[in-house]
């Protein structure tokens, strides 16, 4: 039997109940993620999806609070409207996970894992966005963090934890994150035939020219000749994309500034609004450029000038964001995913299996082994919040 | 002053063995012991709570401080650590039963990568020090506090600071890829580094801004963003504080994030005036300084745009920086804004909350009355941007019960910010200063869930006991879960 609160006060007698009992949780807003981390099993499903709306956007103060639930589409939706945005770009993973449409899930889940598109680089993560919320800990007490204002260090950044934790610290009901004017024009210059250590040097130069760079990604030929977008697709060449994003002037001064800096690298051409949008849509969701829908799916964090070294590890199917700090791999789904070679390209850095079969997601670590210390301070904050391991048990790790 | 755990008889009674122990794990100069020496760690920024250490510690490397926190761990000391003492919430204010820990040798730049833009330092290196070894290549690091020339990237973290720059570069929390960390037990961990993402649980996250009760950092990892090609400011003068906060609503609305957007009111006008003839217009109710960086032809855009804004919201004055030289001197008087007051009352302490920017005319209002009440002046700088209001209120510490009104005053305000929807602290932390007034804006349940992440770090409770946090609890008792098998019913579960 499922519960499916439609209220705070029901959300909160939910978890005490399971609190009480001792009983497991699977803790569940849209579920598009669901297949993100280790896979859990519970005595129940906390579904949230009721736990929706009653949105209160101020557009002036930067701020926007709704129910956990609320679907992220129409969050967008509504932001677009007053032109601004959830600057970290969350990423729809809909055709990722092998959903038959695009769906961004809810805006609780996009904070419980704390995934950011291209605009990281500039802008930060779901992390840096997510000012307060109320919930529920796994001791089932509701509580609140944070604030409704965009400037606040009252008590420990509790959000910061909640962000990426994957429901195993706490139940979110609602939230309050920042938002930002989006930039009213967006182009790109694109870069291409370069090899990936070549293509890192041309994104360095762009990221650290003062022209406000706010995506650099990486196609390998074989990743480009399968956008969308014809200029990339039919270059028969690898792409280096640079996004600059702000007022048609500033555009158009900081694209001309960056075509003649970027040309010494190969030749450039210059992509214009709906096709730098859906350029990096692709980029941000990955799964158009990664379409093989049977291969493991890593994401692998690191300092940007290691991206190269990162996917010469595993012969993977690849293009990389971030500058070159964040890799994506495509590589069979068998054996350890080349998890150890992918693992050891790195001395420091991030790298979580994204998409697996279930057993794949069981046998390997889906989420980087901390070192010994942090384990333990991991294990001691799931203790804290959640004693008896009721909410989302092993979702991140065999303990936690 | 707020009331501090008692100091343990016991450990005082063994002062010269630990002194003589601790000098065992730091030679030569680092363990101070005597009390005039001591003296001079005594308080950090808020100089009107003072207590004396039992000892000072100076270490000068990692080994150290590991050793350090061992040895107090294992004989139950209590430690309380230090960067330059700049706070302004008393994060560092010493026990009487505990070790300051002072992290001012720490003080080198370790790694310069501009390839990953980012640098590894110590964590004595000072705030501007960061900017000064980067910005040969066109780099800085972003977050400005106000004593950036003093203070340390290692207070930063524990602060999570913030500065004038903070709507549009966020604050150190932002700023901060990774940090090398000693925790209570001794052990040296590393959180983050030159990586954006790392999976799992944000330890990083909840270290920055935990005012040295979660660890001791000995390394940190940070941004570094590239010089914006020009800089331009707009200083605008406005009949009415409504006006100013409605021009600053009305810039953010149409999409601009100017680098900084400051506002001061009348009385802080005319002391920063008075003190660097910055060229404030005197007859105004609010000055708001505006700045834009960025590229060049983006800059030039946008503050032709703010200009029409600030018209269209009454500004009576309205001049834009025409050179760098001019642009500085708009900043002038609102940087020296504090020592201007200084200069026009004997003492004053700044506060430190974030309202929701459109209740800014009514907070001020409401300041305004509550120091009448209690018989202080105030004047106020406000980060308009982002809603951090600096009240700074006039006292004389020589006369009887003002720095009680004072204090009374800053407490009834900072009341009166959370009751507006705002927060205690937008910058300067809760140290000892807001500790007890962290029940006016978290209730019970809120606290215990900081307090017990505390536990996961320092069961013990030995690290900066008595900030933050208005009351002691031990761990053991806030860990049991309230509720029992059988004992809560659940008549209104919604199962399907």
């Amino acid at each position: 039997m499922d519960f499916k609160p439609t209220n705070a006060k029901q959300l909160q007698e939910c978890v005490a109940y399971a609190a009480a009992e001792g009983e497991t949780l699977r803790v569940q807003g849209l579920g598009t993620k669901a297949a993100l981390g280790r896979p859990t099993q519970a005595a129940r499903t906390l579904d949230l999806s009721a736990l929706a709306g009653d949105v209160e956007y101020e557009p002036e103060e930067l701020v926007l609070t709704c129910n956990a639930a609320t679907k992220m589409r129409d969050i967008l939706l509504l932001l677009e409207q007053r032109a601004q945005m959830l600057a970290f770009e969350p990423p729809d993973l809909g055709a990722l996970y092998g959903a038959s449409e695009a769906d961004s899930g809810s805006i609780g889940g996009a904070l419980a894992a704390n995934l950011g598109g291209p605009r990281r680089i500039k802008m930060g993560s779901a992390r840096d966005h997510f000012l307060g919320f109320s919930g529920v800990s796994g001791r089932g007490e509701e509580f609140k963090a944070g604030s409704k204002v965009v400037k606040n260090v009252t008590g420990y950044d509790l959000p910061k934890i909640v962000a990426g934790s994957m429901g195993t610290l706490a139940v979110l009901d609602r939230v309050t994150v920042k938002v930002m004017p989006a930039g009213a024009k967006t182009r790109s210059v694109l870069v291409f035939g370069l090899d990936p250590m070549k293509a890192v040097a041309a994104m360095v130069d762009a990221l650290n020219s003062p022209w406000e760079v706010s995506g650099a990604a990486y196609l390998p030929k074989r990743a480009a000749a399968r956008s969308s977008v014809d200029h990339v697709a039919q270059a028969s060449a690898s792409v280096t994309a640079i996004r600059v994003e702000g007022t048609a002037v500033s555009v158009a001064a900081r694209c001309e500034a960056l075509c003649r800096s970027l040309g010494a690298f190969g030749p450039v051409e210059e992509l214009h609004t709906m096709r730098s949008l859906k350029l990096w849509r692709e980029i941000r969701d990955v799964a158009a450029l990664l379409p093989d829908r049977n291969a493991a799916i890593w994401r692998v964090s690191v300092a940007p000038t290691q991206g190269p070294a990162v996917a010469a590890a595993s012969d993977a199917d690849w293009f990389c964001d971030w500058g070159g700090g964040l890799v994506w791999l495509a590589v069979p789904a068998a054996g350890d995913a080349h998890a150890a070679a992918i693992r050891a390209s790195f001395a420091e850095g991030h790298a979580t299996l994204m998409r697996a079969p279930d057993a794949l997601r069981l046998a390997v670590p889906v989420f980087e082994p901390p070192s010994a210390g942090v384990a333990a301070l991991n294990r001691g904050v799931k203790a804290q919040f959640d004693p008896k391991g009721i909410l989302n048990p092993g979702r991140l790790s065999e303990a936690y | 002053m707020p009331t501090m755990p008692v100091p343990d008889a016991a450990i005082l009674a063994r002062r010269s063995q630990i002194v003589a122990d601790l000098r065992a794990i730091v030679p030569g100069e680092g363990v101070i012991d005597a009390e005039e020496e001591r003296r001079a760690y005594e308080c950090d920024g808020l100089n009107i709570y003072r207590a004396l250490p039992m000892v000072v510690v100076l270490p000068s490397t990692v080994a150290q401080v590991a050793a350090v926190m061992k040895y107090c761990q294992a004989n139950g000391i209590k430690i309380v650590p230090r960067g330059a003492g700049t706070g302004l919430s008393g994060g560092a204010l010493p026990l009487e039963d505990g070790i300051l820990l002072g992290m001012a040798k720490f003080n080198k730049v370790l790694e310069i990568d501009f390839a990953n833009r980012c640098a590894r330092v110590q964590p004595g290196v000072t705030n501007l020090g960061i900017t000064q070894a980067v910005q040969h290549a066109g780099f800085y690091y972003a977050p400005d506090p106000s004593s950036q020339i003093a203070c340390t990237i290692g207070g930063n973290v524990a602060e999570n600071s913030g500065g004038v720059h903070c709507l549009k570069y966020g604050l150190t929390t932002n700023n901060v890829l990774g940090v090398e960390m000693v925790t209570m037990a001794g052990e040296v961990i590393r959180l983050g580094g030159k990586h954006l993402d790392a999976g799992g649980y944000d330890l990083l996250g909840i270290v920055v801004g935990s005012e040295g009760l979660l660890g001791v950092v000995t390394e940190v990892t940070v941004r570094l963003l590239r010089k914006p090609e020009t800089a331009r400011a707009v200083l605008v003068g406005f009949p009415s504080l409504e006006d100013g906060g409605n021009c600053v609503a009305q810039i953010i609305a149409e999409g601009i994030v100017p680098g900084g957007i400051e506002m001061m009111d009348k009385p802080a006008i005319h002391a920063a005036e008075a003190f660097v003839n910055a060229g404030y217009p005197l007859d105004v109710e609010s000055l708001l300084i505006v700045e834009l960086d960025g590229p060049q032809a983006e800059v030039d855009e946008l503050i032709a745009n703010v200009e029409r804004i600030a018209r269209e919201n009454n500004a009576v004055t309205s001049r834009i920086s025409e050179s760098e030289e001019e642009r500085m001197r708009f900043w002038a008087g609102r940087k020296a804004a504090f020592p201007a007051v200084g200069r026009i009352s004997p003492d004053y302490i700044c506060m430190d909350g974030t309202i929701p920017r459109k209740r800014l005319a009514d907070v001020l209002r409401g300041i305004s009355d509550i120091a009448a009440k209690h018989g202080v002046g105030v004047a106020n700088v406000f980060h308009a941007g982002d809603g951090n209001l600096h009240p700074l209120i006039l006292f004389d510490a020589n006369k009887d019960g003002e720095l009680l009104a004072a204090e009374a005053c800053g407490a009834d305000i900072l009341r009166l910010c959370v009751a507006a929807g705002g927060v205690l602290t937008g910058e300067h932390g809760v140290g000892i200063e807001k500790r007890d007034l962290m029940p006016s804006m978290f209730d019970e349940d809120d606290l215990a869930t900081q307090m017990r992440l505390k536990c996961a770090f320092d069961a013990d409770g030995l690290l900066n006991p008595g900030k933050v946090f208005p009351q002691l609890h031990r761990c053991a008792e806030m860990g049991r879960m309230r509720v029992h098998k059988g004992q809560v019913p659940f008549p209104n579960l919604p199962r399907f």
